[in-house]
């Protein structure tokens, strides 16, 4: 097909998807507040916004999961009431979910016909389907082979299962919410180049992000959002990212940190050959080397999934390893005795985890419990007898609350009832502040809005400054940029390539990631 | 040991088995779905009950039968009310749906019989009878040759000791619940009802998702769990037995969890597991008091012996059993 | 932010639950053609009328705060305990043994070390599901049952063949030894110039009872072991975190648990029995699990649902001694109140939670989630 041409003559046809006053409350929270939209058949449309600005939530109307409190669905010019994911599709709408909606054990082709298999038994429905799928494979360039089951493939051909459900579902309107976070930059640009065609071919679709660089790439007209309110739509080609990124956050943002150039000390943590196996005995860590100077901060870079968890859950002592590690010269046992997070702790190391939600904080406990949290064996803490000291617990959260400007500051306040950035300030305020020698941290800004970011990231580099070292584990790259004094890339539980920032681009980290060597590069 | 009592013993085997296979796919068809179950015991008891009494009132233990799936199936529909609806813990709703049944069982008894919690002993047509196979041993040639069913077995021939003794002579039910196994094979498998029942509970929003409805699809495996307990409760009372008393299912629904995990939640593997524990049951009843040289193994320890062999298998044998990957978690659909 | 204020979480989602087990136990009674009224006034009467009701229901309160306290330790740890029946029996055997083969001097020594044998006994019974949940995966809520009908063969071994004294007919132990009996409500109370029925089974094992709440509480709410308790109940990834191993909190708390369900036997078997019989339990340690849910695990909580249900307990054998309903309306009750605090608590919470959010809206702002 011709290029499409976003032109004058496709103004003139009904848009794919119009939304007219959508609002949707949870309780007290605004999460839509009076949203329109207009999204023209054929074309790419981006919705950038922050964490919690309400994307998901608009989407999950548009899919049936939720219903609108108030405003008008049109697809194609017609106005639909859309109460559940029946109707959407009925509608023509495929969404692919940032985590994805696949049956691990099930096979490809199994996943694809459920809910829409066409008839009481599965041997007829699976031999159509299976004529179907290669059918659509071929059109739009997606190889998958039907009948590998998902949990032993990668995240890259799971997400093509999506895109082949909605597809085998006739969806022409395609919703894809943060699809590119699992993946590598190359097979980001293999996703993208897949949307391309099916825009050519005549489909619609909608990509949600929080990525500029997406944003800019792909999309020819892009609507942004923030707090539950749709703040401009504009067409790609006329705006650039820091115009976005102001109408994001509502005001100018640095999008780089400011620090000086790192004095290396002493190497602080040393890692030699360093395994893990998982519960069903699969290696994720095979071999890893490296070494974490004082005063310097290495990030590991990577995509999600490719032993960073391990890496960060081995050092924080909740696993066991095998290999090699110490710290300021000391051997730290890696399994049995004094391989548990409170010998970590002892042994001068702070961990700020991956998800604060599962395991760096207890979301039924208050404020001043969970700043004890993992310290909680301290003499300040914890005196003769075993007997917390509550007053001192609570003292020492309103000191932290005060010092990282955690809102509101009540420590009386249980975790869950503080937004994502006020959680994370808890936890990285209580790891910090013990003066740690060695600071694991992983993902400390995921979920957290830009004003957090900018605060954590500030904290971080002081800590740097104040001669601590630091391991950062990220799957944004533009943070491990930002950050890291030295980068290693991480694939298949080993170390690709060490780089330091200013020597490498996103390009080189790209195919490292994807577990080619730089030099094949 | 000779012939006659090894096939006395599995024929035994085979009897005590059935209530536990029923049982075990009941549980099966909820756990697939996503709804522990360990609520089994109470409906079982439930449906026990009330197969019983109707048969003792009416005469007829098809009307039993029907009076005890019903039975079952509120408790399930309390347990589906509980667990799927308002998204309660799925673990102290089984719980309270066993005290519920053996309370309540009593109570009705008490109310309608005034046998101090029992019914009147079934006769005739309110009991299932045997179904005699053609050519095979039964009550009729007893009654032409003078003797009794068993001395007519014991004086024939190996093979028809097995036809007739084993295979032969057995309840309705009892076949149906050996059928019901590749029956739930073949469902769970082969049909579009057990492909989004499966996933359901693996992950319940790739099915939610695709447009189908996790709520419908969990009540029926839950209904699906209240008929078979409560076939296995008609059975307890109306067939193995011929009357209800007090707490008779005597936890055999929480052997038949165990054996469905010791199966790993697969149907052909649930019949191995609860002919097993089957098996145990029919030893333990028909040897009370086992003599190892002078010692006598106390009749307690058989009594107990099923029990212990669960612990044991559950702590040793199974491994590593991965349930349903969404099993004992409401569904609750997230943005 | 959380929807109810502190007090309708506390006080109405428990009171709501109770009021539709209770509406719905009427059902039953009427059900079986009783007069619920009646049979109220009956319970509360024969439960509550009298030094002499008080007495059996303050008895039966004392079994149920050990063994609710039980459950509820537990289920702070997120370990479901339904053991708690056999573990109790097993604490019966502790008492018998530490009764029978030690001529104590004085009831006190002997109370300290029958508490401590029942103790004992009990947590021994927990230790093993506890250590095949925390070792091995094994599924706690079908081991606990399973050793239910273990520990009723055991009782029914000990009591049958080998602590049957020579020549008894029935399955149960030799009688205590006189120094052996507890000072009832009656011995204690009557220095204070209180007077309280002398054949009511009430004693100094109340007491016991109620500062095994006070210890629990501290323990919960006060002391290290169970912060890392609840911490390790909330969520076991953080507990792995934190450094705090799932292994040794599931271990401790179930020996804590059990220990606590084997103590009611000071209670049944040396103050009332005043020697070991078969079923002496009588079902308490099921009963726990009905007072820990509609007690929140609080021990405060469970201290009041234990009342609440000596009550019902001693009520309903009013009711099956006057009336033609049995004993078997409590386990009715029993199982009521589980679904109503327990697994239904969303039907209950759910319509408040909308109540109090409507009553709410006009005041609050908008805010980020």
């Amino acid at each position: 097909m011709a290029g499409a041409e976003p032109t004058e003559q496709r103004v003139t046809a009904a848009p794919a998807i119009e939304l007219r006053g959508i609002s949707k409350a949870f309780g007290p929270v605004q999460a839509n507040k009076n949203i329109s939209i207009r999204v023209m058949p054929g074309t790419i449309h981006g919705i950038i916004g922050e964490n919690g600005a309400g994307k998901s939530t608009l989407m999950s109307i548009l899919y049936g999961f939720y219903k609108a409190d108030a405003g008008d669905i049109l697809i194609h010019g017609k106005k639909v009431d859309i109460p559940d994911s029946q109707a959407a599709i009925a509608a023509g709408i495929g969404m692919v979910f940032q985590h994805f909606k696949l049956v691990e054990n099930f096979t490809v082709l199994e996943n694809i016909i459920l809910g829409a298999e066409g008839g009481g038994l599965l041997r007829p429905s699976l031999a159509k389907a299976r004529r179907s799928l290669l059918e659509l494979e071929r059109d739009y360039g997606l190889n998958v082979d039907p009948d590998s089951v998902i949990e032993e493939i990668g995240v890259g051909k799971q997400q093509r299962v999506e895109i082949l459900k909605a597809l085998y579902r006739e969806a022409d309107i395609l919703i894809l919410d943060e699809p590119t976070g699992v993946l590598t930059p190359a097979e980001a640009d293999q996703l993208f180049r897949i949307l391309r065609r099916l825009r050519d071919e005549g489909k619609t679709v909608i990509l949600i992000t929080h990525k500029l660089r997406e944003i800019m790439e792909i999309t020819d007209s892009v609507s942004v959002m923030r707090r539950g309110e749709m703040t401009a739509t504009v067409r790609t080609a006329e705006t650039g990212p820091e115009e976005l990124a102001e109408l994001m956050v509502g005001r100018k943002v640095l999008l780089r940190v400011d620090k000086a150039p790192a004095r290396p000390g002493k190497p602080v943590l040393e890692v030699r050959d360093l395994r893990v196996r998982d519960g069903a005995g699969v290696e994720r860590l095979r071999g890893i080397d490296l070494e974490v100077r004082a005063g310097e901060i290495l990030g590991i870079a990577g995509v999600a999934g490719n032993g960073q968890s391990e890496l960060l859950e081995v050092l924080g002592g909740m696993r066991e390893g095998a290999g090699a590690v110490s710290i300021n010269g000391r051997a730290l046992p890696l399994s049995g005795h004094g391989a548990d997070g409170q010998a970590r702790r002892a042994d001068g190391i702070a961990h700020v985890p991956e998800d604060r939600q599962r395991e760096g904080l207890i979301m039924a406990y208050h404020a001043w419990e969970n700043i004890a949290f993992g310290y909680h064996r301290d003499a300040r803490f914890c005196g003769a007898g075993g007997m917390m000291n509550h007053a001192e617990m609570r003292r020492d959260t309103e000191d932290k609350m005060a010092r990282f400007d955690v809102r509101p500051p009540d420590p009386w306040l249980t975790a869950k009832n503080f937004s994502g950035g006020n959680q994370q300030k808890i936890v990285v305020a209580r790891e910090i502040e013990r003066n740690p020698d060695l600071l694991l941290i992983g993902q400390p800004t995921r979920g957290v809005d830009i004003g957090a970011i900018e605060f954590i990231h500030q904290q971080i580099v002081a800590l740097r400054d104040a001669g601590k070292a630091i391991l950062l584990v990220s799957v944004e790259l533009d943070e491990i940029f930002s950050l890291s004094d030295r980068i290693a890339v991480m694939f298949d539980g080993q170390i690709m390539g060490e780089r330091l920032p200013a020597e490498t681009d996103e390009t080189e980290l790209g195919l490292l990631m994807a577990g080619m060597s730089g030099e094949a590069a | 040991m000779d012939f006659l009592t090894i096939v006395q013993v599995l024929d035994s085997t085979i009897r005590l088995s059935t209530p536990l296979l029923l049982a075990c796919l009941a549980g099966l068809f909820s756990e697939r779905a996503g709804i522990f179950d360990i609520g089994l015991e109470g409906k079982m008891l439930a449906a026990a009950f009330f197969s019983a009494a109707v048969a003792a009132v009416t005469g007829s233990v098809w009307l039993g039968l029907a009076a005890g799936t019903l039975a079952s199936l509120v408790l399930s529909a309390l347990h589906g009310l509980a667990s799927i609806t308002f998204r309660g813990n799925q673990l102290i709703s089984g719980v309270a749906i066993n005290f519920l049944a053996s309370g309540i069982t009593v109570l009705i008894a008490q109310d309608w019989f005034s046998q101090g919690g029992r019914t009147p002993s079934l006769m005739g047509g309110a009991r299932f009878e045997g179904l005699e196979f053609p050519f095979a041993i039964g009550p009729s040639d007893a009654e032409a040759a003078g003797s009794t069913v068993s001395q007519l077995i014991a004086d024939a021939g190996p093979v028809q000791q097995v036809y007739s003794e084993l295979l032969s002579g057995h309840s309705v039910l009892v076949y149906l619940a050996f059928l019901a196994v590749p029956a739930s094979w073949w469902v769970l498998y082969r049909t579009r009802f057990g492909l989004r029942l499966r996933a359901v509970g693996e992950n319940p929003a790739a099915v939610d998702t695709a447009g189908v409805s996790v709520v419908g699809l969990r009540f029926a495996a839950v209904a699906i769990c209240g008929v078979l307990c409560g076939i296995a409760g008609a059975y307890l009372a109306t067939a193995l037995q011929a009357g209800f008393v007090k707490e008779m299912t005597a936890g055999r629904g929480y052997i038949a969890l165990a054996a469905l995990i010791f199966a790993k939640w697969r149907p052909w593997h649930a019949m191995f597991a609860c002919v097993l524990f089957g098996f145990l049951q029919a030893i333990a009843l028909r040897y009370q008091a086992v003599r190892l040289g002078d010692f006598t193994i106390p009749v307690q320890v058989m009594d107990a012996l099923p029990y212990i062999l669960v612990v044991v298998i559950l702590a040793g044998l199974v491994g590593k059993a991965t349930p349903p990957r969404a099993g004992g978690e409401p569904y609750v659909k997230e943005r | 932010m959380d929807v109810m204020p502190k007090w309708a979480e506390v006080v109405l989602v428990p009171l709501i639950s109770l009021l539709l087990a209770a509406i719905l136990s009427a059902l039953v009674i009427l059900g079986i053609g009783e007069d619920p009224v009646a049979a109220v006034t009956l319970m509360v009467d024969g439960a509550l009328g009298s030094t002499y009701g008080w007495g059996y229901t303050l008895y039966y309160a004392t079994n149920f705060m050990f063994t609710g306290l039980a459950v509820a330790v537990a289920f702070h740890a997120r370990l479901f305990n339904i053991g708690g029946e056999g573990q109790a029996m097993l604490g019966g055997l502790g008492v018998a043994i530490a009764c029978l083969y030690v001529p104590w001097p004085h009831w006190s020594l002997a109370l300290i070390a029958a508490t401590i044998s029942a103790g004992i006994f009990g947590a021994a019974w927990a230790a093993l599901p506890a250590w095949l949940q925390a070792k091995r995966g094994s599924h706690i809520v079908i081991t606990t049952i399973m050793f239910n009908f273990i520990a009723a063969a055991v009782l029914n071994y000990m009591l049958v063949t080998a602590m049957r004294p020579e020549g008894a007919m029935d399955p149960a132990t030799e009688r205590f030894a006189p120094a052996m009996h507890l000072p009832t409500l009656h011995e204690l109370l009557a220095p204070l110039g209180i007077e309280f029925s002398k054949a009511a089974p009430a004693n100094i094992s109340l007491l016991v009872a109620l500062a095994a709440c006070v210890l629990v509480w501290v323990l919960i709410w006060r002391t290290r072991l169970g912060y890392e308790i609840r911490a390790y109940g909330h969520s076991e990834n953080g507990a792995r975190y934190a450094g705090i191993s799932p292994v040794r909190i599931t271990m401790i708390a179930m020996l804590i648990s059990g220990g606590l369900a084997g103590m009611m036997a000071i209670n049944n078997v040396m103050g009332e029995a005043e020697r070991l019989v078969l079923n002496a339990t009588e079902g308490a340690g099921f009963i726990g699990i009905a007072v820990a849910l509609m007690g929140r695990s609080h021990p405060f909580g469970v201290f009041l649902a234990s009342i609440l249900f000596g009550f019902l307990y001693q009520g309903g054998a009013e009711l099956a001694l006057w009336t033609n309903i049995p004993r078997e309306l409590i386990v009715v009750i029993q199982a009521l109140v589980i679904l109503f605090t327990g697994a239904l608590d969303n039907m209950v919470r759910l319509p408040l939670e909308r109540l109090f959010l409507a009553l709410r809206r006009p005041t609050t702002t908008p805010q980020g989630k």
